[in-house]
């Protein structure tokens, strides 16, 4: 399974007055198993894009590629879409409305129309790949749970869907730290399971920079650039340029540099950094005996 | 697909009309309104037409604009005419079975729909010229009088500010929800009637939930700038009429007094 995205154009409102460009000119490939990552500031057309791979909107130029079937060709069910592809919105917790968690879950692969023993069987899966206790959560209220219990029940909503590929539109907006590493943790290990194709739509630059494999970076509707969160994150001012920042500890380290201390360049992670300052000084130390 | 919606279709504009106070403009259409309902015959509602007809000149409201509003009542209009035409005793003109038209069906009837229609036309346009939260204010100021008889004006007032302001918000919230289910493989088009009201449900009560967390946000920002209802309560845009508002004044009463003496002579 891989993704291909051509040329996507999609204007907002066309035709009225107040019709604005929305996407353009967007094209990348995506690889079986790969883990991709989108950044951008808000409104920079992310949550566009999104929908477009998941066929809830259509453009009005290009094609998506997923698979061996074209999304953006008419008369293509969405059924077959969505059985392929899940994407969990912003905040979606806000979207459970049934009265217990099992049941909650068991909406998406309901309307797949599989049979009763395969729904079970998926609820069970998902809601233990989300990391909850199925015997204490599946009869509870979706109501009556923390907040980053609420959004591991969501997510474990398009996870019992087994799609081949999971979008994720900033998974952990507004969770506390604790709740914001698990859910990021549990994303991870869905991947590894699954081995399917994850992409991650985040503001927080580490994570993005520990989890991707590529790095798409889009800004007014238009890709910037696409690579290796190596190659993306090497190009400090073109993303500053676009309102978006280095991971922490890339920064640290970039500062370091620019301070004329010979360390490697765009180091992504904290463990690589320690690794290096620690040389650095011992170097430093051996060379002033 | 749901934001398309416009609600209280306000049209902004710069004219005369737009800029007149909105206590003006509520006392005069319920004013046009009564005329409309003392008019018994034909040379009156050309008058009021006339009237209607300058006064959406100088609000440079399109007309096609004003007749999309009229579309939603069209059947309630051909439902009234339909039944006058047919069931008002008199000389008869046509007849099929137990079907007849009379002449002075036909006339109850197109007066019936003159008057509608003007009705209609004149109403919207208070609405097409405030913004609406104007109107909410003209309102309170209005009902204000009352409150010695325990009517809470600035509550009413406040309630109908806090429900169009949030008809956007909710309906972008619909918006969402809904694609966050269609997401889910949920199906709102096809199935029977049955079906298609259960498939609601996803979308009622995650969007029921929104609404009281929403309100219940509100409330507590209210609450955090100290809002205590209408009590001493100033204003940083006072109402204050103005030359064309008396100007407005003494034409509604001119109108008015054109309309009684022409029913009475004729």
């Amino acid at each position: 399974m891989s993704i291909r995205v051509r040329n996507l154009k999609h204007i907002y409102e066309k035709g009225m007055p107040t019709e604005s460009l929305a996407l353009e000119d967007i094209n990348f490939d995506v690889e079986d198993g790969e883990f991709l990552g989108i950044i951008g500031h808000t409104g920079s057309g992310k949550s566009t894009l999104l929908q477009h791979l998941n066929g809830l909107l259509k453009p009005d130029e290009g094609s998506i590629i997923i698979g061996d079937i074209d999304i953006t060709s008419p008369g293509i069910s969405m059924v077959e879409i969505r059985k392929r592809i899940g994407l969990v919105f912003q905040y979606p917790e806000y979207q459970l409305f049934e009265e217990t968690v099992a049941k909650d879950i068991a909406f998406g692969p309901k309307n797949l129309g599989l049979s009763e023993e395969e729904i079970q069987e998926r609820v069970k899966e998902a809601i233990k790949l989300v990391g909850l206790d199925y015997d204490k959560f599946a009869e509870k209220s979706p109501f009556e749970l923390s907040g980053g219990q609420k959004r591991r029940v969501a997510i474990a909503g398009v996870i019992a869907m087994r799609p081949e590929v999971l979008i994720l539109d900033e998974p952990t907006a507004g969770l506390d730290p604790k709740a914001h590493k698990d859910v990021l943790a549990m994303i991870e290990e869905v991947h590894r399971r699954t081995g399917n194709i994850t992409i991650l739509v985040s503001h927080n630059m580490a994570d993005i920079a520990r989890l991707s494999d590529k790095v798409l970076v889009i800004d007014s509707g238009r890709m910037v650039t696409m690579g290796t969160p190596k190659e993306v994150f090497s190009h400090r001012e073109e993303l500053a340029r676009v309102g978006l920042d280095l991971p922490p500890v890339t920064q640290l380290t970039e500062t370091l540099r620019d301070r004329g201390i010979d360390i490697e360049e765009t180091i992504l992670s904290v463990d690589r950094a320690a690794e290096c300052i620690a040389r650095y000084l011992k170097k430093k130390e051996n060379s002033r005996c | 697909m749901l934001r398309d919606i416009t609600l209280g279709q306000y049209f902004p504009g710069k004219s005369w009309v737009h800029m007149l106070d909105p206590r003006i403009k509520i006392i005069a259409t319920l004013a046009f309104i009564i005329e409309l309902f003392i008019v018994d015959n034909f040379i009156g509602f050309l008058i009021a037409g006339i009237a209607l007809g300058i006064i959406i000149a100088i609000s440079k409201v399109p007309v096609s604009y004003i007749m999309r509003g009229l579309k939603p009542i069209l059947i309630i209009l051909i439902f009234t005419f339909a039944l006058n035409i047919f069931m008002v005793d008199g000389r008869i003109l046509w007849q099929w079975k137990f079907l007849k038209i009379t002449a002075e069906g036909l006339e109850i009837a197109i007066f019936m729909a003159i008057r509608l229609v003007l009705l209609l036309m004149g109403s919207s346009m208070l609405t097409l010229c405030t913004r609406p939260l104007a109107l909410t204010d003209g309102i309170e100021r209005l009902l204000s009088p009352f409150r010695k008889v325990g009517l809470p004006a600035h509550d009413i007032a406040m309630m109908m500010t806090i429900a169009l302001r949030f008809i956007p918000t909710l309906l972008e919230e619909a918006d969402k929800i809904m694609k966050a289910q269609q997401a889910r493989g949920a199906d709102f088009e096809s199935g029977g009637l049955m079906k298609r009201a259960k498939s609601l449900i996803p979308i009622l009560v995650p969007l029921f939930v929104s609404a009281f967390r929403i309100a219940q946000d509100l409330a507590m920002a209210m609450e955090a700038r100290c809002y205590r209802g209408g009590e001493n309560r100033t204003r940083m845009h006072e109402m204050k009429f103005k030359k064309r508002d008396y100007i407005a004044m003494i034409l509604m009463a001119a109108f008015l007094a054109v309309i009684i003496a022409e029913s009475q002579i004729l």
